[in-house]
């Protein structure tokens, strides 16, 4: 995996570092109004706000072998997963300010994020979206086409009825869908051993008949790696995988969490180990990119979020009574 | 409030919740609590706060994000004998479980003669009012309480919150307990003064099947639950200062419906608001007012008012939530309407 791979790797990079400079311009706006009381109603972006900071691998070296037309769904926890889609950010940014040049005209929220012209689409509740991929996956295969389309669940949605229902359909079926299993070990408050009854979600694989990878250490290298094999596979018909990623959660559940359930020195452990510093080290290694390079490339990514923050907080709010309209398209 | 003579604290809603819980599980040893989250950190809307660290993880027990499963399980427990009580952490999540809930829960009891007793508790967070967007700021009142076979209560205040959540465990039938999050008392949420208040020491019961008068009145009825009610009682405040005398009923039992409280009002005042932070249609709204249209027509001097959500899913951005979800200016609009009509 060298140079014929230096535009994925940069790619990767780039979308990694979208992401992670787009939820943190995002803490500290969701924290505008809730100081020095939190409330979770208060300031420019209200409701709950699930970041996904530290998880950017699992989206970006999937996402990037997969075009405009492949389907993705996604969590309560889609930032990442939108930005790799390449969900459109200015208007995804006011959605989430709620705004009326938001995606859903300020309807949706950061939880309820859809842009059909890149294929994604992401919802509240967990292992709702599974569903929809295999639908998605069956109408590319109705369709004749090669498409394939990706569900990204959390660990603990794998334990949801709508699971297990659906990858047995995609097995069946033979459908072109991929299941990413975003392992960040937490479901809220509870730890994946007190919730999963095997130690890798992988090995679910068994129960369908279908292929089953597991990546560990939140590895962007390893993740682009197999995901490539899977997508591969899926478009040639080789039948569905389930994706785990080991990942991580370097936040609360929601911003606000009291995270009194963990123990305090996981995060800077994780922190320690960081998915896009070690990934812009290896560009450095290989010579894929100069230290200009990626200066360039950060300098580019922050006026990019910048732009989209600038849209956001400069567009109108909507009409109230415009609460009314899109019930019935 | 219902006067006490014992020992009284002043208790949030979330507080209420727990120390019933507290009180039950030491009285009856067949009283466990399943649900997501409700172990160290004690329910996301405090209803289990410190009960992990008072019994342990097999009587208060976290589970996986399987609802059809355990609360399934709550019912094969509860025809072991069990008392199980569930939480179903957001009610909007009840698509997931419906059938657990409706054709199973529900109906078992009655399709065997009465043979099968399920006591459980299913105790569900619902409201809006702080962004939280179509698919977690539901109140459902309306699609639990059309299903025959549960009891489903409502309670506003931490006194009713305490005692309705004792008579809900000690019920030998289904009961869904709803509470508000917006009457929890959390920290994190805005801060009201209905979620504080008086709950006695000791463990006592508050039926669930009683409206209440919680504001007397003349002129007006304004029927409501959880945040409706005190929205009511704030309109109540404000319409007091223009000469214009509402008495606020809180429904505090979906199903069964207190009709009496409602009708007695109604015989009263002659006029009816009923508001409701549920859907417009086949609600809270349409169902009070039917009560009244057939037994109490006569009454009425006026038509009723209904002001609910207008048949949308709740939006995101704040400015279209506030539109949709009525609040006293709301009521007070429509009760000087009425008055000078
Ligand atoms: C059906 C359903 N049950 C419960 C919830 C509440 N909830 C939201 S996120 C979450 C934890 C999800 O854990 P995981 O799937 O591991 O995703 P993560 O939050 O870790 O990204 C829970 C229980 C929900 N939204 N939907
Ligand atoms: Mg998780």
């Amino acid at each position: 995996m060298k140079n014929n791979n230096k535009q994925d790797l940069l790619w990767i990079y780039r979308k990694m570092k979208t992401s992670r400079y787009f939820e943190e311009r995002m803490e500290k706006a969701y924290m505008e109004g809730k100081q020095p009381v939190f409330n979770i109603g208060a300031g420019p972006v209200p409701g709950e706000m699930h970041l996904s900071n530290g998880q950017e691998p699992a989206a970006a070296s999937m996402i990037v072998h997969l075009t405009n037309e492949d389907t993705v769904t996604a969590t309560h926890r889609p930032h990442h997963q939108a930005i790799a889609k390449g969900v459109d950010l200015k208007k995804m940014t006011a959605e989430i300010f709620g705004k009326k040049t938001g995606l859903g005209k300020g309807k949706g929220g950061h939880m309820h994020l859809f842009d059909p012209n890149v294929k994604f689409s992401c919802g509240g509740i967990v292992g709702g979206g599974i569903p929809h991929a295999v639908g998605a996956a069956l109408a590319n295969k109705k369709k004749g086409t090669d498409r394939v389309a990706v569900a990204f669940i959390g660990e603990g949605a794998v334990n949801s009825g709508a699971f297990h229902e659906s990858l047995n359909l995609a097995a069946l079926w033979n459908l072109p869908f991929i299941v990413v299993v975003e392992d960040n070990a937490w479901g809220i408050s509870v730890a994946k051993d007190k919730s999963t009854c095997v130690p890798t979600n992988d090995v679910r694989a068994a129960a369908y008949g279908i292929k089953g990878y597991e990546v560990r250490d939140n590895d962007p290298l390893e993740m682009y790696r197999v995901s490539k094999e899977a997508v591969e596979r899926a478009r040639k018909g080789e039948g569905p995988s389930i994706i785990e990623i080991e990942t991580y959660r370097y936040l609360g559940h929601f911003q606000g969490d009291p995270e009194l359930y963990r123990p305090k020195d996981e995060v800077s452990k994780l922190r320690a180990n960081d998915p896009i510093e070690r990934l812009k080290k290896y560009l450095l290694k290989e010579t894929l990119a100069s230290e200009d390079d990626i200066k360039a490339l950060d300098q580019q990514i922050l006026k990019e979020v910048d732009n989209a923050y600038e849209f956001a907080i400069n567009s109108e709010y909507p009409e109230p009574e415009a609460a009314l309209e899109d019930v019935f398209v | 409030m219902e006067a006490t003579k014992e020992k009284t604290r002043k208790l949030t809603g979330s507080k209420a919740m727990a120390q019933a819980l507290e009180q039950e599980m030491n009285r009856d040893e067949s009283i466990f609590v399943m649900g997501e989250d409700v172990g160290k950190y004690g329910g996301i809307f405090g209803s289990t706060t410190g009960l992990y660290d008072k019994f342990g993880e097999d009587r208060i027990m976290d589970t996986p994000i399987s609802e059809t499963g355990f609360i399934g399980a709550a019912i094969g427990a509860a025809a072991e004998g069990l008392r199980p009580v569930v939480e179903l952490m957001f009610v909007d999540f009840h698509g997931v479980v419906m059938d657990q809930i409706y054709n199973h829960m529900a109906k078992i009891p009655y399709m065997s003669g009465g043979h099968v007793k399920l006591p459980i508790t299913l105790l569900t967070a619902v409201g809006g009012g702080y962004s939280d967007a179509a698919q977690h700021s539901q109140t459902l009142y309306a699609s639990f309480g059309h299903l025959p076979g549960m009891k489903v209560v409502a309670p506003t205040f931490p006194h009713d919150i305490k005692g309705m959540l004792i008579s809900a465990i000690r019920d030998d039938n289904p009961v869904v307990f709803m509470f508000h999050k917006t009457l929890q008392g959390l920290g994190w949420m805005d801060q009201l003064d209905a979620s504080l208040g008086p709950v006695p020491e000791e463990a006592y019961t508050v039926p669930l099947d009683k409206a209440k008068v919680v504001r007397e009145g003349k002129d007006v009825t304004i029927v409501g639950a959880q945040m409706m009610t005190v929205e009511a009682l704030d309109a109540a405040k404000k319409l007091a200062e223009r000469g214009i005398d509402a008495e606020v009923i809180d429904l505090r039992s979906i199903k069964p419906i207190d009709k009496e409280t409602i009708l007695k009002s109604v015989e009263k005042t002659g006029r009816l608001v009923v508001v409701d932070e549920d859907y417009y249609s086949y609600g809270i709204t349409a169902e009070v007012s039917a009560i009244v249209a057939s037994e109490g027509f006569d009454y009425l001097k006026v038509p009723i008012v209904r002001l609910a959500i207008p048949d949308v899913p709740i939006p995101y951005s704040r400015i279209m939530e506030k539109f949709v979800i009525p609040d006293a200016k709301d009521i007070i609009n429509a009760v000087e309407k009425m008055v000078t009509a």
